[in-house]
């Protein structure tokens, strides 16, 4: 880590404060990613992910609250920035896509005034210095014939159309980074394809560093370059994507990377994780998937602490799993 | 009053039942009701309005239909003013010399009475074709919600001057006026709801059992109806008031010898410019009083009875 | 589309012979208009042509063709009371109407709207639930009450505002309007309030209940993402969605408000439509009954037609369907 990050997010720690009780959906994160790299943040619902991709962009809502850590943004902390700070970085610097293409788009704006409305809230330039931008946009993307599509309403699009426009939308003002909120996950598989293609081409060739939520491991295994797995709003483990896939530490990304059918299991059981996953309303004091763990000890009613393993990786277990274990 | 008549049932099924049984739908009902201390309120004031109309006669200080008693000597004497006969008009006199207070009480009971009255009817008539429509469903349906979808496209009071302008006056011919100006918003209310019910598998299993089609309908189906038709009701019998005092005022509904809250309003209203402001502001006041505290326990029933609503 | 607007032309067709056949029925068959229009002391003869020169000797459904018929042409006979046609009379007590629910309509939209999104953003504060409270205290007034208040208070009591009439008017391309002159701005504003509190209520619930579904959107959230102004997601964003359904309830509400100012009109002597009503009920003047029922329920019958396809207009999902089907 010569460089600095593009983002470095350190202990952070987002609660909702609702009447049942303080749900801690965040509950200390760190991770960084760097210019032009793809960090995979993986977990199932309810793990936090979307809270701390919400969180970069300063956009938790009440009753949510940012409670603690840092998000350093080229070295700028972005907690406890003005609003009006994060106004300016939110769409310009730092992009997002949000997960459910039919409801990114609002449905009575056409969306060239979606488009152009992005840049000019950034950039003093004319209409059509917008418009042409948000051609290019398009065409980037891959949307055939911009100029007409431009004048369109979104429900004249198809749901990975809409998708497109809502990459497109994010490109605009090319942004430092991204955040990518499952933004395939709605998809038909060939369309999903096409679109991590042409995402890790865009990332390549532009530098743009990339958050990709998701609870999808294949994806994160053909486009990231990082990987963060979080459960139950902790980083329980982080580090290269084939490192991490190939030779999992934490008992609960084995049983991830278990439950993913694959062709060599074919005729035999799933593996599956047993439990449920903890409320959030109350942790227990050690470590969360200590009761759905096989490897649990009374030494997990200790919390464990993000450790630095061999090879840049960190492991948050007390009894990580030595290579072969999968 | 269906409303409110069913508040108060629940009010006594859930307290005669031992707590100890733990919660009755009944008691959760009460307990979400009474977490809104505006409605609580709310439903004190209904059930007050209540008590003066049925008690009227026992506690209005004069009776303001006696023509023997009622002097033209005692008109318009200022609130607090004393009558020939000795009492005291706390809140004045009108223009015939009535206490207002009488006057007042009689007024709310007619327009209460009105208002309620014209309900259970609207209720009755509304509901049937509502089931029906869901029932039966093709061309039944069809006919009554497209008579229900044009009527509802018009203001109430735009049918219910249609009606009396051709009608005269008359409290038959107010209620037949309120009654065909609601009825349709109780049966759009009960198929919607009924729509729902029909697909539900107890249907079925009552359908199987043979019981005949009225059972089914009015025995199983409409009990499963009832709670959006309470808040319907609720929200009904205040506008039907309010309706009432309006047509009232115009002079379109009540004859003069039935004097509604409405009446009372539009005859203070000539002694309005000489500043007897009395005899048109405390019947507005006990309008309102009464259209207010009924629509907010409407409200609330609306907030606790919506499935949608519940968290 | 033109398949749409077809089916509801067809639509408003039906609607408006039925209309006209319950008024007919119930004005011309309960009443009798010899009656009205013969002299006590005329003879039998005089009586009979009258019967026939008014077509009352034919058989119902003629009697009905031949009303419609002159209905048609604008003819809806003379007032017994002002000797004048009947629909001259209410035309030109239209624009007074007009002006008044305009007015209304104003007050209601621009106060509302704002009051709205206000209690939608912010459900939770002190000002947003007394503007609740203040809408639901808006549904419950009775109007012709507050409009007796609102004399009492600014008339009589305070002596800021005239009661009664429209004031002095000047000619707007040939219609007179109140709210050019000083005097007759004055005039308009106690009515035009009045009239207005219903709807206003009405906007401020329609508004919240659109903000409170509409900011939650995945929608808006992009928006922010994208760096917009808060200015610019409520003034566009939230608003263009929250206004789909505050236009079509406010175009149906506005003949709403033309029925509605009946009561207004009679509080505040506004010489209107709705005070020619009541007058002429007052009078028995059955033809300007008549006009005045049927003039009214043809214009809401005409803004049922306008806001669907106005509707069809702004939400552009609705049009798609339409086109589609």
């Amino acid at each position: 880590m010569s460089d600095q990050a593009t983002l470095e997010v350190r202990n952070l720690q987002t609660h909702f404060f609702t009447k049942a009780g303080v749900v801690k959906a965040v509950n200390d994160v760190s991770f960084s990613v760097g210019k032009g790299k793809i960090l995979g943040l993986v977990g199932e619902s309810g793990s936090g992910k979307t809270v701390t991709g919400f969180s970069i962009l300063g956009l938790v809502d009440e009753p949510g609250r940012v409670v603690g850590g840092e998000i350093l943004y080229r070295g700028e902390n972005l907690v406890g920035a003005s609003q009006e700070r994060m106004r300016q970085l939110r769409g310009n610097n730092v992009a997002m896509i949000f997960q459910d293409p039919m409801m990114t788009l609002n449905p009575v704006l056409r969306i060239d005034t979606q488009m152009i409305e992005a840049i000019k809230a950034h950039h003093k330039v004319t209409d059509d210095e917008a418009r042409q931008r948000a051609r290019d946009a398009l065409g980037q993307v891959g949307i055939p014939s911009p100029d007409e599509r431009l004048k369109s309403y979104p429900h004249q699009f198809s749901g990975g159309m809409r998708q497109r426009v809502a990459i497109a939308i994010a490109l605009l003002n090319k942004p430092d980074l991204i955040v990518a909120d499952e933004p395939t996950t709605a998809l038909d598989v060939t369309i999903q394809g096409q679109i991590l293609y042409e995402v890790q081409k865009l990332c390549a060739e532009t530098g743009t560093a990339m958050i990709w939520i998701t609870h999808d491991l294949s994806v994160v295994a053909g486009l990231a370059d990082e990987v963060a797995v979080m459960y139950a709003g902790r980083v329980v483990e982080a580090g290269k994507v084939d490192d991490v896939l190939d030779a999992p530490m934490h008992p609960y990304t084995a049983g991830l990377i278990g439950s993913v059918p694959s062709r060599n299991a074919r005729g035999k059981r799933l593996h599956q994780i047993p439990g449920m996953t903890p409320s959030l309303l109350n942790l227990p004091e050690g470590c969360a998937f200590a009761a759905r763990c096989n490897y649990a000890t009374a030494a997990c009613e200790q919390p464990p602490a993000l450790e630095n393993a061999a090879g840049a990786r960190q492991i948050r277990c007390h009894h990580p799993l030595v290579a072969e274990a999968v | 009053m269906t409303a409110v008549h069913d508040d108060t049932n629940v009010g006594g099924a859930g307290a005669a039942k031992p707590i100890a049984e733990g919660e009755t739908p009944f008691r959760r009902f009460l307990n979400d009701y009474a977490e809104s201390k505006v409605a609580v309120g709310g439903a004190v004031g209904v059930a007050i309005v209540l008590l003066i109309a049925l008690f009227g006669p026992w506690i209005s200080p004069t009776d303001p239909y006696d023509l023997a008693s009622v002097t033209f000597m005692d008109n318009r004497l200022h609130p607090g003013g004393t009558m020939g006969s000795g009492v005291t008009a706390m809140l004045g006199t009108d223009g015939l010399g009535r206490d207002m207070v009488s006057a007042m009480i009689y007024g709310l009971r007619i327009s209460l009475g009105v208002g309620i009255g014209s309900g259970i009817i609207a209720l009755l008539i509304g509901v049937s074709f509502g089931l029906c429509a869901a029932y039966f469903g093709g061309k039944v349906d069809t006919v009554i919600m497209r008579v229900v979808d044009i009527q509802l496209s018009f203001p109430a009071i735009l049918i219910a001057l249609v009606l009396l302008a051709t009608l005269g006056k008359g409290i038959d011919k107010i209620i037949v006026a309120l009654v065909l100006v609601q009825w349709a918003y109780y049966a759009r209310t009960v198929r919607g709801s009924a729509l729902v019910e029909r697909r539900r598998e107890y249907i079925e299993a009552a359908t199987c059992l043979g019981l005949s089609k009225p059972r089914v309908i009015f025995g199983h189906m409409l009990p499963n109806c009832l709670p959006p038709l309470i808040v319907v009701a609720t929200m009904q019998v205040a506008h039907a008031i309010l309706l009432e005092a309006t047509l009232s005022f115009l002079g379109l509904g009540l004859p003069v010898t039935e004097p509604s809250l409405g009446l009372l309003i539009a005859n203070g209203f000539e002694y309005m410019m000489s500043g007897e402001y009395w005899i048109s502001v405390y019947p507005g006041l006990a309008l309102l009083f009464t259209i207010v505290t009924i629509n907010v326990v409407g409200d609330r029933l609306r907030d606790v009875l919506n499935p949608r609503l519940q968290k | 589309m033109t398949v749409f607007v077809i089916r509801r032309l067809l639509q408003a067709a039906l609607v408006m012979i039925i209309m006209s056949l319950l008024v007919f029925g119930g004005v011309f068959l309960v009443g009798d208009p010899v009656e009205m229009l013969v002299a006590d002391d005329a003879d039998q003869a005089e009586r009979q042509a009258i019967i026939k020169s008014m077509g009352l000797d034919l058989p119902f459904y003629m009697q009905y063709l031949r009303f419609i018929g002159n209905a048609l042409q604008g003819d809806m006979g003379n007032s017994f009371v002002f000797q004048e046609p009947a629909m001259e009379l209410i035309l030109e007590r239209m624009p007074a109407t007009f002006e008044l629910a305009i007015a209304a309509l104003l007050i209601a939209v621009v106060i509302g709207i704002p009051l709205g999104i206000y209690a939608g953003l912010k459900a939770d504060s002190w000002m947003s639930k007394t503007i609740m409270t203040a809408s639901i205290l808006g549904f419950s007034v009775p109007t012709f009450w507050v409009g007796i208040m609102m004399i009492l208070f600014f008339a009589v009591i305070l002596g800021w505002l005239p009661s009664t009439g429209r004031g002095d008017t000047v000619e707007l391309f040939g219609i007179p309007v109140s709210f050019l002159t000083l005097d007759g701005l004055q005039h308009l504003i106690l009515p035009a309030v009045n009239l207005a509190l219903f709807k206003l209520s009405m906007v401020i619930r329609l508004a919240r209940a659109g903000t409170r579904e509409v900011v939650h959107q995945d929608y808006i959230k992009f928006a922010r993402a994208k760096g917009l102004s808060t200015g610019r997601i409520i003034g566009v964003h939230l608003f263009k969605n929250i206004m789909i359904p505050v236009v079509t309830v406010l175009g149906l509400e506005f003949g709403g408000l033309i029925a509605f100012s009946v009561v207004t009109e009679t509080v505040f002597a506004w010489p209107g439509m709705g005070k020619l009503l009541i007058d002429s009920i007052g009078f028995l003047d059955r033809p300007v009954i008549v006009a005045y029922l049927l003039f009214v329920v043809g214009l809401f019958v005409f803004i049922n037609l306008v806001v669907d396809v106005l509707y069809s207009v702004l939400d552009p999902r609705v049009r798609l369907q339409e086109v589609k089907s």
